[in-house]
């Protein structure tokens, strides 16, 4: 008889918990858990599998899907941990050459990651003509002089994204030379027009290779430990997942996945499609906004550690305002400082001395663990008053920026600060909580689509050729990533038009999105 | 508002350009772009790299020219789509100066800005550093403008009588046009053919033609308004007070109208103000930049004096494209220079040359 195998696992690894949710197909949350977070990541991943297990009793055979969030990609590049050494070639010389690659990145992760850089004889223009003949000579003699000294080479050429080729060619180039286990990142898979982000984005792709592998082979001896049979996936930035496989190419898809995935989770326990979401920390609160069930994506170049990229990512706007957000009471200062984790000890409703921002919610009579404050001097009241008056003004404030002059649309508030949120906030038709808000984050993990972008450049009168071209490869992307053929669609379609070029030009970013394939193969195992 | 107290180096005479007033310089030269001038970030990361290699870049004024010396107007020109992507070339620069030098029979020893607005404004200075020239205190506009002919030399009278553009892979085209509308449009011929991006060189300019024909002091102005913005505790007050710029609101966004006419990104913005100027409600006119403030049905500011829109809180620059529904902001406006005042000034920059059937009233700074 074959078993139901109906249920979801969703593990959020963040900078301080690791969360687990069990969904079955309806949705409804079966189990959850909150473990810290833990150095080697795998010990995080395994206690928060393991409670949620537990909890199923019988029931863990039903499991086949595992799916995985994390910013463990995010913070080491901004600890500097682990980083890859990448050799870098750009095509395009002499264009682009007053512009190094790299240049304005932080020195000491320039230096940590780059093994050498070369600017050669290639790339394309605009309308797809040949800046200069692709110096073949030169990419071998530039990888023979580094004799070795890298982990992986990015190869990113101008306009590549409109015209792909040539680094393909590259790529079977770098791979003849060296022989084909030598990983080649190239930049079109990476990120949209924009030299210096795209490339950025590509070294910083090529130098997540060892964390994608540590945390992805940390997810499989978790599964394997636990004995489940499932199919793994990982959360990217655009609220969808990617396959194994696919993450371990792509790491750097996951950096935004931590807010996208709140996001989605937000929606998805609160049943709306449309809204403002925020999610309150102990340090931050980050809101975005939730369009047709997805994040809505940041047209703006964003900073990676301090180096600008311009890959899809959620449109975030994050305030210094969390539950542990420290309130100077001499000067009315509201953070930007936290006490973090550490407010069980140094808050004041816990016996420290450091006014936080829990302590002015409860003074203004918000129950909190059914504590209560100790006695406050009146100054003391009235700056914990103030300060409250200021965090709520800074929420409205971002709450109305988001919601670009909509009133109807609803907030949603998750995560474990969300008391400091209160229930009127002007810019918005209704305040949701919804139930397991604290664990929104790995619940959006678990709902996920698979998906994904491609971009097209074309003549304005080839238009619709265009968008059933970069339609085309976006779901093509988006069933490697791990989309049912069958069901995936085209969420999203954007247009830019072109300036300075001989004929009316239009850039065309398509993207596609679809349930998870079915699980045929492994479904009667039991 | 209360006036702040200015680091001390605003107060001294800028006489070179180093790696630590770049970030100050594009905060500032965003300032004077009026909401318009395109970004400044790659153009800043260019100019900082061009200083860490070459030094300081020497920075005089149109008094300190010599008959020996030559300026040459430099500046980006093309499709900022295209300008992200096909950045421009380590020689583009030196070929192009080379013809310019090889067309005026003798050394360039001075480069200008063609406007000082955003990232044309910063670019020369990098340029200048790698070329080993000085830099002219001074630019074309004094803000940016959306026209190759809305510049103060075609105001006083000055005749540009040729061009030198270099693209990417090398090629250099001399145009010799007859007036600025047939350079613009030849120039922007010869840019899509190179790709959609460009450096131009015009304007050759002698110490005799530059006096009383360029906006002076304008790179200064704007190195010491980015000081003040990055170095003050209250960066909207510092950054009027440099300007000598009036706020005319502080407020919120409630309302973006934005709509394509002719080719333009027309539209306007209204804010609602907060604080000490709640109840008041002002509406710009944008158009690439912003062309007008108006209030109750009366003009406050009106182009060519400099209207700004900037962050309340940080004193930033906000361009007409990055102007969101709920942004906190306020309204700077201040006078021009006196050349845009002229009858030939504002019939090239006025606001009948931006299609508003309005009589120009200077701008004295009086805050209502």
């Amino acid at each position: 008889m074959t078993a139901l195998r109906d249920l979801s696992i969703g593990v959020d690894v963040g900078g301080t918990n690791t969360d687990a949710v069990v969904l079955d197909e309806s949705g409804t949350v079966l189990a959850h858990t909150k473990r810290p977070t833990t150095d080697d990541v795998t010990g995080g991943i395994r206690a928060g599998i393991a409670d949620v297990l537990r909890a199923l009793g019988d029931d863990r055979s039903r499991v086949s899907r595992v799916m995985l969030g994390t910013t463990h990609a995010t913070n080491a590049i901004v600890a500097r941990r682990q980083l890859d050494r990448v050799a870098m070639i750009r095509l395009g010389a002499p264009a682009a050459t007053e512009y190094p690659p790299l240049i304005g990145w932080p020195r000491d992760l320039a230096d940590r990651v780059l093994a050498g850089s070369a600017m050669l004889g290639g790339g394309h223009m605009v309308d797809g003509t040949p800046i200069s003949p692709l110096d073949r000579d030169g990419i071998l003699r530039f990888l023979d002089s580094l004799e070795g000294a890298f982990d992986s080479v990015a190869v990113c050429g101008i306009f590549s994204p409109s015209s792909p080729d040539q680094e393909l060619e590259v790529e079977s180039l770098i791979h003849a030379h060296l022989g084909s286990d030598t990983p080649v990142f190239l930049s079109q898979d990476i990120g949209p027009d924009g030299l210096l982000e795209r490339e950025n984005a590509t070294v910083l792709n090529a130098a997540l290779r060892g964390v994608a592998y540590e945390v992805t082979n940390a997810l499989v001896s978790v599964v394997a430990e636990e004995g489940l049979d499932v199919a793994t996936f990982f959360a990217q930035n655009d609220g969808t997942l990617m396959t194994l496989d696919y993450a371990v190419r792509y790491p750097v898809l996951t950096i935004g996945s931590g807010p996208a995935n709140s996001i989605r989770g937000a929606a998805f326990l609160s049943g709306v499609e449309n809204a403002i979401v925020v999610d309150v920390g102990g340090t931050t609160s980050d809101l975005g906004v939730l369009v047709q069930g997805f994040p809505r994506e940041s047209t703006l170049p964003r900073e990676i550690g301090g180096v600008r990229t311009n890959f899809r990512m959620p449109d975030i706007l994050s305030l210094g305002i969390g539950g542990g957000t420290i309130i100077d009471p001499a000067t009315g200062a509201v953070g930007p400082g936290s006490v973090g984790h550490r407010i069980n000890t140094e808050g004041l409703l816990f016996g420290g001395s450091t006014p936080t921002l829990t302590d002015a919610a409860v003074a203004a009579g918000i129950d909190v663990a059914g504590r209560a404050l100790p006695k406050l001097s009146a100054a003391m009241r009235s700056a914990l008053g103030d300060a409250l008056g200021v965090a709520r003004d800074r929420v409205e404030e971002a709450v109305e920026r988001l919601s670009l002059g909509r009133v109807d649309l609803p907030l949603v508030v998750v995560g474990g600060g969300g008391f400091l949120v209160p229930d009127g906030i002007p810019g918005s038709s209704e305040v949701i909580r919804p139930a397991h808000g604290d664990v929104a984050n790995a619940v959006g993990a678990a709902i996920s689509l698979a998906g994904g972008r491609a971009e097209q450049i074309s003549d304005l009168d080839d238009r619709t050729a265009a968008i059933e071209a970069a339609s085309q490869a976006a779901i093509a992307k988006a069933i490697q990533a791990g989309a049912d053929p069958l069901q995936v669609a085209v969420v999203d379609v954007l247009e830019t038009s072109l300036t300075y070029t001989t004929r009316p030009t239009l850039k065309v970013s398509v993207k596609a999105a679809g349930p998870l394939s079915r699980l045929a193969a492994t479904a009667s195992a039991y | 508002m209360a006036q702040t107290r200015l680091p001390a180096r605003t107060s001294e005479r800028i006489t070179e350009i180093t790696i630590d007033d770049i970030a100050a310089f594009g905060a500032g030269a965003a300032i004077f772009g009026t909401g318009g001038g395109g970004a400044v970030y790659s153009a800043q990361l260019m100019v900082e790299n061009a200083l860490r290699e070459h030094g300081p870049v020497p920075l005089v004024t149109v008094d300190e020219l010599g008959p020996d010396d030559l300026v040459i107007l430099l500046s980006g020109i093309g499709a900022p789509t295209v300008g992200i992507e096909m950045l421009s070339a380590k020689n583009q620069v030196e070929d192009l100066v080379a013809e310019v030098e090889r067309l005026a029979g003798r050394p360039v020893t001075t480069v200008m800005a063609a406007e000082i607005g955003g990232g044309n404004g910063v670019q020369p200075v990098g340029w200048a550093a790698r070329l080993g020239l000085k830099v002219l205190d001074a630019d074309g506009m004094g803000r940016a403008f959306p026209d190759a002919a809305m510049v103060a030399m075609n105001v006083a009278g000055v005749p540009c009588e040729w061009a030198v553009l270099s693209d990417v892979v090398g090629n250099v085209s001399v145009m010799k046009t007859i007036d600025l509308h047939w350079l613009e449009r030849h120039a922007r011929a010869l840019t899509v053919s190179s790709g959609s991006i460009c450096i131009g060189a015009h304007y050759p300019l002698t110490a005799q033609t530059a006096r009383g024909a360029v906006i002076e002091g304008t790179v200064s102005a704007s190195i010491r308004v980015g000081h003040a913005l990055l170095s003050a505790s209250e960066p909207v007050a510092a950054v009027a007070d440099v300007l000598d710029a009036s706020v005319l609101l502080t407020g919120k966004i409630i309302d973006l109208d934005r709509r394509t006419v002719g080719g333009f990104a027309r539209g306007s913005v209204t804010i609602s103000g907060t604080g000490a100027d709640r109840g008041r409600l002002q509406r710009l006119e944008l158009q690439n930049e912003n062309l007008l403030v108006l209030e109750d049905g009366e003009v406050l500011a009106s182009v060519p004096d400099l209207i700004t829109i900037v962050d309340a809180e940080t004193g930033h620059a906000i361009t007409t494209e990055m102007l969101r529904f709920g942004q906190r902001v306020s309204v700077l406006a201040w006078a021009c220079d006196p050349i845009w005042r002229t009858p030939r000034g504002l019939e090239l920059a006025g606001p009948a040359a931006f299609g508003y059937d309005l009589p120009y009233a200077p701008f004295e700074g009086a805050a209502r």
